[in-house]
């Protein structure tokens, strides 16, 4: 059964990276869904959590494919119920002052922030999972919605363990 | 894990000229000498123990042909193509296990690579292609001969890297031969901008290398080998289904005392020839789309197969549901993104063949002693009886010209298996090669499996004899892949390299050919080569030959092929070309349609293997 997974890829800050490990997914046909880098604890590391749709199966070949790259030290499937999930979202409304209370409500409801304010517009920042986010833009669906960026989920396992450390030590040992 | 030494490969021949090299590794390895980019490279290649590289020179690889000169070490052969470079150092790797080297410039010179470099990804052969790129400066604004080749190569290559610092420069290539030769083998790509070349730097030559995020490869689990003894000592129709893998890892010596003490029949891959003896007597030969009925067979029929170093590719297997419908399935290899890609492994081995055979005989044994051996006399009757109703063999032809397969046998029959390595393009002659011929050692059959390039005959025949001067190297060739790359002669006359090509000159794209003939109504689109018997022969092989400094013959019937042959063998200062003209309606049997069961196989047109008569 096809359905959405969590990786989360440790490699090495090499350049090029990103496109070596985004390519594999394409290569083999797989969606990105989703996909964020950014660095670590450690300056040496990046991380790159990527969301794709795929079967349990082929899931496991793209693993194995990942692994065969110089630059990657780890991979690891965070299960959506251990793990903590969240993607940034940035909207811009058009509102005018009639309208402002209507579009202030709904970001107090989601505990989302405004962080511009034009006489005809607002820019909305709210940070959640997928869920929570496509909840929000439901809620200002009935606005003129301007513009939507999105940013990737990154996502953490919950609990004391870190797969960064777990990494390190592998490759030190 | 992975700290391991890096151990560069020392020559196993050591050159006359060669300088000493000292037994210390660390000392006189010149690290902290400041040095053009350019000499680092060539101290780099120097201490990665190359002492052949092939290549051509352009404008920004140039700087490193300048200290190149001055190497007592490296012997650059100049190739007439960057392709010819590229196919002749897999074939210098295919026939040594050492690592191959290729040197060439940026642009156009990189990507005639493209081909060589995907070859040898899908063959798994250790190699190194070092290339030139434009100045750092100028890269990414479409510089004159500037072309990604990190980018265009990533997905055929094990690695890359651009380097664009002269300090990284021994770094790299000290990481590409490592990566090339560790863990299943492959190629690698240095790509070094021409301002790195030119600039100076300290020289570094790393004591270690290390990469955390290589696997060099893991030691086979106890468990899973003690399984894979149990299921080999309780099976009653077992398979040793054998590929690449096994010669890769230098593994012929283990397999044989696998398949002796298992008594289980063995058949090899096209990439797996050699890896047992054919005159072995539990050897079936070749499994697979033009495989022998025996071979085939025995897979479908297995109740167990135990894959070793092979990769279930759809050339060997057929519809693939259909594949050995019955059988558990071992697979042994070293790659564990082999395991379960293409069938599901019953028990998965990862490793190293030589480790896996070097433990799963002893675990064998043992299963041996506990419960005795298998009794396998009726799965030997039954394959007894396909081999003795379906040998290899081939049908006279009907237009008077030699057949093929007549050729191909008597070169191997007038060739001492034990001093001859053979080579092949891609094609029938290739399929003919691999069934005619009795290979009796590991890395004497050379031949573009995976990706199967046509043109890699001549270029990798010249990278074999340059790793193995010693031997007699045939390239067995088609009239069409022999057009491809033929220049590579030109390299082998002026280099003293002298190799020996047998073309099998049926005027056409034989196999294609073939193919209309079967499938397309014998309507022959575009097949035919105007080379062969009464056409016009354009080109002329043996004036092409001579025009490149061989000896050129001709051989035009059955009678005179052993004499021709004889007469090739008996030039050993030139490179020889003999044009044998044969019969273009020969075809390759037995054949398993594309994309049908193995079930089906052909033992002739229209001549279908009756299975369930023994079963009856």
């Amino acid at each position: 059964m096809s359905s959405k997974h969590t990786l989360s890829v440790l490699v090495e800050n090499k350049p090029g990276v990103l496109a070596r490990v985004a390519g594999l997914f394409s290569r083999r046909a797989f969606n990105i869904h989703s996909l964020a880098v950014g660095p670590t604890e450690h300056p040496e590391i990046s991380r790159i959590t990527v969301v794709v749709d795929v079967d349990e199966l082929p899931l496991e070949q793209v693993t194995k494919q990942l692994n065969k790259l110089v630059h990657v030290l780890k991979i690891v499937e965070l299960d959506n119920a251990k793990s903590v999930r969240r993607e940034l979202l940035l909207v811009k409304v058009r509102c005018d002052a009639r309208q402002r209370a209507d579009v202030l409500q709904v970001v107090e409801l989601f505990r989302a922030h405004v962080v511009d304010v034009a006489p005809d517009s607002l820019v909305i920042e709210a940070i959640g999972n997928p869920d929570k986010l496509e909840a929000l833009l439901a809620a200002l669906s009935p606005h003129d919605l301007r513009e939507i960026v999105q940013s990737g989920t990154v996502a953490i396992g919950r609990g004391a363990r870190s797969i960064t450390e777990r990494a390190l030590d592998r490759a030190s040992a | 894990m992975t700290q391991a030494q890096a151990k560069p490969q020392v020559p196993q021949r050591p050159r006359a000229t060669t300088s000493p090299r000292p037994s210390d590794p660390h000392a006189g390895t010149g690290s902290g000498e400041t040095m053009t980019g350019a000499q680092g490279l060539i101290r780099a290649l120097e201490l990665a123990g190359v002492t052949d590289i092939f290549g051509i020179p352009g404008g920004a690889i140039l700087p490193a042909y300048d200290p190149m000169m001055d190497s007592k070490q490296l012997r650059h052969i100049l190739t007439r193509h960057e392709q010819g470079a590229g196919h002749a150092a897999q074939g210098y790797a295919h026939a040594t296990g050492r690592v191959g080297a290729c040197i060439v410039t940026s642009g156009p010179g990189a990507t005639n690579l493209v081909t060589p470099i995907a070859d040898a990804n899908m063959d798994s052969i250790p190699m190194v292609a070092v290339t030139g790129q434009v100045a750092a400066a100028n890269i990414g604004t479409d510089a004159f001969q500037e072309a990604d080749i990190v980018g265009i190569t990533t997905p055929i290559t094990k690695h890359n890297m651009l380097i664009k610092d002269p300090a990284d420069i021994g770094p790299a290539i000290a990481q590409a031969f490592y990566i090339a030769s560790h863990g299943r083998p492959g190629p690698v790509l240095v790509d070094i901008a021409k301002s790195a070349l030119q600039s100076s730097a300290p020289f570094l030559w790393p004591e270690r290398v290390e990469l955390p995020g290589f696997n060099a490869g893991a030691k086979p689990h106890a468990k899973s080998i003690q399984e894979a003894a149990r299921l080999l000592a309780t099976a009653r129709r077992p398979v040793l289904y054998v590929g690449g893998g096994v010669i890769r890892a230098g593994a012929s010596e283990g397999l044989r005392r696998l398949a002796d003490l298992s008594g289980a029949p063995v058949v090899t891959t096209l990439m797996a020839r050699g890896a047992l003896p054919d005159s072995h007597p539990q050897h079936l030969g070749m499994p697979g789309m033009h495989g022998t009925v025996p071979a085939v067979a025995a897979l479908q029929k297995a109740d167990l197969v135990v894959s070793l170093g092979a990769r279930f590719d759809d050339r060997v297997t057929g519809k693939l549901e259909s594949f050995a419908p019955h059988a558990t399935v071992v697979h042994a290899d070293i790659d564990p993104a082999e395991i379960g890609k293409n069938r599901y492994a019953d028990v998965p081995i990862v490793g190293d063949l030589k480790d896996v055979l070097q433990s799963l005989v002893p675990a064998l044994e043992e299963e041996h002693r506990k419960h005795g051996k298998p009794d396998l006399e009726a799965w030997w009757l039954q394959i007894n009886d396909w081999r003795v109703t379906y040998p290899l063999g081939y049908a006279a032809t009907q237009d008077g010209l030699s057949s093929p397969q007549h050729v191909i046998q008597r070169l191997g029959a007038l060739n001492d298996p034990h001093s001859t390595i053979f080579v092949s393009g891609v094609g029938q002659h290739q399929m003919w090669a691999s069934q005619f011929i009795k290979y009796e050692r590991p890395n004497a059959w050379i031949n573009s499996g995976g990706l199967g390039t046509m043109g890699f005959g001549v270029p990798a025949a010249m990278g074999a004899k340059v790793g193995q001067p010693d031997q007699t190297v045939w390239a067995i060739d088609g009239d069409g892949c022999f057009q491809m790359t033929n220049q590579e002669l030109t390299t082998c006359a002026l280099n003293e390299i002298p190799i020996k090509v047998g073309i099998i000159n049926n005027s056409s794209l034989g196999m294609v050919r073939q193919w209309q003939t079967l499938f397309y109504n014998a309507r022959y689109s575009n097949t035919d080569l105007h080379t062969g018997h009464g056409t016009r022969r354009v080109p002329d092989f043996v004036k092409l030959a001579e025009s490149m400094g061989c000896v050129g013959l001709r051989c035009e019937s059955d009678a005179d092929v052993d004499a021709t042959i004889k007469r090739a063998n008996e030039i050993n200062d030139q490179p020889v070309v003999v044009d044998f003209t044969v019969s273009k309606d020969a075809m390759v049997w037995p054949m398993v349609n594309a994309g049908v069961s193995n079930d089906e196989i052909q033992y002739a047109r229209g001549v279908a293997p009756e299975w369930d008569r023994e079963e009856a």
